[in-house]
């Protein structure tokens, strides 16, 4: 267990309901829930693998206390923020958001599940696009292709060439990216500096919610 | 009167002109209905077309009138003629509305008219004109019985239409269940926080109300008379029993919870702090907004709701229906402990959540208070340590072994229904376990046997009928405050499971219903549905066998028994069905205007083609209510069908006689089509009884056809709804078909 996992823990004992509504962004929408199904019937990603736990049934584990389970499961992450949820819910609770709040609370305490394929795609991309500041396609496309292994980046590779050559040509990829060129931002102090920002202000919120 | 003069009068206007040869239906009136004045107008309904007949009427002395035009439901303004007999002859929507606008129809739909013709003229000679009951009383007072929501506002709502009133109750204060609430459910905007009960504002309104008189531990010692004319004996607590004359009754006995000792696995009796939503609303009184603190006097930190405890029961141990209420009050209640502490754990275990009203702004009102609503079902409670162990199964995770803790239990055990005796089961064969004699309660083997609550003198029986599960019976969907037992009129929960806000509703509406019915009974008039009515049901005694069918069957309990043993009709009591006439072996029973006679002279008035002309003739008995404004319907929508029928309306398909039918099959025609309301369990009878006893008649006329050697299907039972407009026509057509494929009746031309 990390360190903020266990202060949060013990900090809330019992009360996973009321941890979720002070410490994950739009969790104090989780009490409102009828238990209606509307979601969980809604959701596109229903009988995949992976997505143990629709989200009607995340709000009932929440209420029920089952801290590990929830903050552990890959369901959160399986959502493709498609809104089904969002628009039909007749309670009008802003499920996506709560489902990204939670699996961002879950990330934060360390719990998240280890290279769960959207929690990866969203660090690859996250860490690709701040360090210049714009996308380097082919790189991220490399790690992406790569994350499973050495053998099958080179079979998934091999299976997208016909498309990778179709953009060369059409000049909508450009191959010197994988050696560092390609388009960068101008400014690329000043874009750090704005990221750093945001990090201080942002852990700044998050720890006045810890110590309140 | 002293003479009787009958006229025809034909229209020629709706079309009824170019489709119709009008100058042989006069020929027909005149010859075969031997009217003494037949005349014809483009126009009838129109001012001058009217003015042609009153002129008759007043000049000629037309007594009898067949007016030939369109429905008996059409231009009944128009044609209202209160001193003379009036019948319809139903030629637009009858005849040419419903038949196609061809040559080769056209023999038949002239045949058709000609026969309605006849019909009418027949009819009308049987007929006169109703004079009113005689037999009426003007009292003008309400009588309501029970002091709770409900009655305190049917009283004051009687009190503000300027009608005196005499206000029963059982105990010895007014309010009812309602004033044993700490708060209620909110009424009004934004429905977010419980509110005052305003009982002690309805019971302060009532003391000085000059027009109610109130009777606190008083009972219904016995309820003689009808309508307009009750005599009531209230017998009250250490003092003399007090008559008092009444024009009109509202029941509103309210309910009694369910006993919370049937359900021991809930920890009901094993643990003092496992208590029903009453034992809560005291718990909640003595804090009086404080925290609210056990039996024991410990605070309750935790506490869980447990819904539909003894409700909505499948397995027939417990109440199977929903009280309607209690989710409300649970969420009240569980508001009553985060309104006093926010800290205390309150969770509410529901298989489904019903708010009904407003009760879904009161629901989350209730989350955003930290109320925790799980979806559970309760297997058991127990005690454990100080406190108590809830096991339920958790219908959202699927989980079988969840479970809580609490201080306080509280169930949510739903209603039964104070409707005194069942009048059905006291007439009923005597099974095990049930009661006969009914009026004192006993207590045996800790079932308390139910004590009659109006200890009505009618031969039928001391109470109003009920329904299901006690309830009293109500046309649920028209007519939701009516009994079966005329202007006696039921509110409140001991109809329906219901809260506060609908019993004040339903409180209104009877009270409402209860001062028209007296009214009307002041006037001679019958109640719904046949408001308005002047006809009432004579006897020819001299005939009677006094076989009782009349009394046992009347479905309004009009009817009671003379010194010898008579049907003595109390007049205002009925409503005029007809289902007397209907039962009645040997034909005495009869109304002014509607008798074995009137109906029988159209059947026969028929003309009835020879078996070579392959015209079969089909005889349609159609319930006024339902089944003929359906035919009306079809045919304002030129919903075609067969030629060969002939409708005739009758009051309901309880006042239809065995001997319409085998005379009709007698004579030659080859089908009966019985048009009636659904009955049953969700019966649509306007009668409520009369269409399942007209039914039950009918099962024994196949016992006739085999007699007379006839084909069972012959006779065709249908049930019919308002809305039926447009299958209708098929299913006439269909039968039509049927009639032709077995062949012709066998007794034609005899």
């Amino acid at each position: 267990m990390s360190n903020a996992n266990q202060a949060m823990a013990a900090r809330y004992k019992n009360n996973f309901l009321k941890e979720i509504e002070e410490q994950a962004e739009m969790g104090e929408w989780v009490k409102m829930c009828m238990q209606c199904g509307v979601c969980s019937g809604s959701c596109p990603t229903n009988f995949h693998s992976g997505w143990e736990h629709p989200p009607q049934e995340i709000f009932m584990m929440i209420r029920a206390g089952k801290r590990e389970e929830v903050l552990t499961s890959p369901s959160m992450w399986m959502c493709t923020s498609c809104y089904n949820c969002y628009v039909r819910c007749p309670r009008k609770l802003p499920i996506t958001h709560i489902m990204h709040g939670i699996a961002e609370y879950a990330y934060r305490l360390g719990l998240a599940p280890k290279m769960q394929p959207t929690l990866h795609l969203s660090q690859t991309f996250w860490r690709n696009c701040t360090k210049t500041g714009r996308v380097n396609e082919v790189k991220l496309t490399q790690a992406l292709y790569f994350k499973d292994g050495f053998m099958a980046g080179i079979k998934k590779g091999l299976e997208m060439k016909d498309v990778a050559l179709g953009l060369i040509k059409a000049k909508r990829l450009n191959i010197l990216e994988a050696l560092g060129f390609g388009h960068k931002c101008k400014d690329q102090q000043g874009i750090q500096k704005m990221l750093a920002k945001a990090r201080e202000l942002e852990a700044k919120r998050k720890n006045r919610q810890v110590t309140a | 009167m002293s003479e009787k003069k009958h006229a025809a009068y034909i229209c020629s206007g709706c079309g009824l002109g170019e489709r119709l040869d009008i100058a042989a239906l006069e020929a027909v009136a005149k010859k075969e209905g031997k009217m003494q004045v037949v005349r014809t107008h483009p126009f009838l309904c129109s001012e001058e077309g009217v003015a042609m007949i009153r002129a008759d009427i007043e000049g000629e002395g037309v007594t009898h009138a067949a007016i030939c035009a369109c429905s008996r439901r059409a231009k009944t303004e128009a044609f209202n003629f209160p001193t003379t007999a009036i019948s319809r002859g139903n030629l637009r929507e009858g005849v040419i509305w419903v038949r196609p606008d061809t040559e080769e129809a056209r023999e038949t739909t002239q045949e058709m008219a000609e026969d309605y013709v006849r019909m009418a003229c027949a009819e009308v000679k049987a007929m006169t004109q109703p004079a009113g009951n005689p037999n009426t009383g003007t009292n003008k007072t309400l009588m309501v019985v029970g002091g709770g929501i409900s009655g305190m506002t049917a009283a004051l709502e009687a009190s503000r239409a300027g009608y005196k009133v005499v206000l029963v109750e059982k105990t010895g204060s007014l309010g009812g269940w309602a004033a044993k609430l700490h708060r209620r459910v909110p009424t009004r905007e934004p429905f977010k926080s419980p509110e005052d009960t305003g009982v002690a504002d309805m019971v302060a309104q009532i003391e000085a109300d000059p027009n109610i008189k109130v009777y606190l531990n008083a009972t219904i010692a016995k309820t003689a008379g009808a309508p307009g004319r009750f005599k009531v004996d209230i017998a009250v607590e250490s003092g003399p029993t007090v008559t008092e004359d009444i024009g009109a009754i509202v029941q509103a006995t309210g309910f009694s919870l369910y006993d919370a000792n049937k359900l021991p696995h809930l920890g009901y009796g094993k643990s003092p702090h496992v208590v029903d939503q009453s034992g809560l609303e005291a718990l909640a009184r003595a804090a009086n907004g404080g925290v609210i603190k056990r039996a024991d006097g410990k605070e309750v930190k935790s506490v869980v709701f447990v819904q539909c405890a003894g409700q909505r029961d499948a397995s027939g141990e417990h109440l199977p229906y929903c009280s309607g209420y209690c989710c409300n009050t649970s969420i009240k209640q569980a508001i009553y402990f985060k309104d006093a502490n926010p800290d205390v754990d309150t969770v509410v275990l529901f298989t489904d959540l019903r708010t009904p009203g407003n009760g879904e702004d009161f629901y989350r009102s209730a989350q955003n208070r930290g109320v925790i609503f799980s979806k559970g079902v309760v297997s058991e409670v127990v005690p454990s340590g100080d406190g108590l162990t809830v096991k339920f199964h958790d219908l959202i995770l699927d989980d079988k072994n969840a479970q809580i803790e609490a201080d306080l239990v509280v169930l949510a055990t739903g209603v039964v229904p104070n409707s005194g005796v069942n009048i059905d089961a006291l007439s009923a064969p005597q099974v095990e376990g049930q009661e006969a004699a009914g009026s004192e309660g006993t207590e045996t083997g800790g079932e308390v046997k139910p004590v009659s609550i109006l200890n009505l003198t009618y031969r039928q029986g001391p109470d109003i009928p009920q329904f299901k599960w006690g309830f009293t019976d109500s046309h649920f969907i028209c007519f939701p405050y009516e009994t079966r037992r005329t202007a006696i009129y039921a509110a409140g929960p001991v109809r329906r499971p219901m809260d506060i806000a609908q019993a004040i509703e339903d409180a209104t509406g009877a009270a409402m219903k209860a001062i028209q019915a007296m009214e009307n009974a002041g006037l001679g008039r019958a109640a719904h549905p046949r408001s308005g009515d002047l006809s009432f049901p004579t006897a020819r005694l001299e005939g009677c066998t006094q076989c009782k069918r009349c009394t046992v069957e009347c479905p309004f309990g009009a009817i009671d028994e003379d010194e010898k043993r008579f049907p003595l009709f109390n007049e205002s009591r009925c409503r005029r069905c007809g289902t007397c006439m209907g039962a009645c072996p040997v034909r005495v029973i009869s109304f002014e205007n509607y008798s074995v006679n009137t109906v029988g002279a159209q059947i026969k008035a028929v003309n009835i083609p020879d078996e070579f002309e392959n015209k079969p003739r089909i005889l349609i008995l159609a319930c006024e209510n339902d089944a003929y404004p359906a035919l009306d319907m079809a045919a304002l929508n030129r919903n075609c069908y067969s030629a060969f029928v002939r409708a005739i309306p009758v009051r309901c398909l309880g006042s239809v006689n065995t001997i319409w039918i085998t005379d009709a099959l007698n004579s030659g025609y080859d089908g009966v089509m019985l048009m009636g309301c659904k009955h049953g369990e969700d019966y649509q009878c306007h009668f409520v009884k009369g269409s399942e006893l007209g039914r039950y008649r009918m099962s024994k006329v196949y016992d006739t056809l085999k007699g007379m050697n006839l084909e069972p299907e012959r006779v065709l039972d249908l049930e019919v709804a308002i809305t039926d407009l447009h299958t209708l026509p098929k299913k006439i057509d269909e039968y039509t078909a049927k009639i032709q494929e077995i062949g012709l009746s066998p007794f034609k031309g005899f």
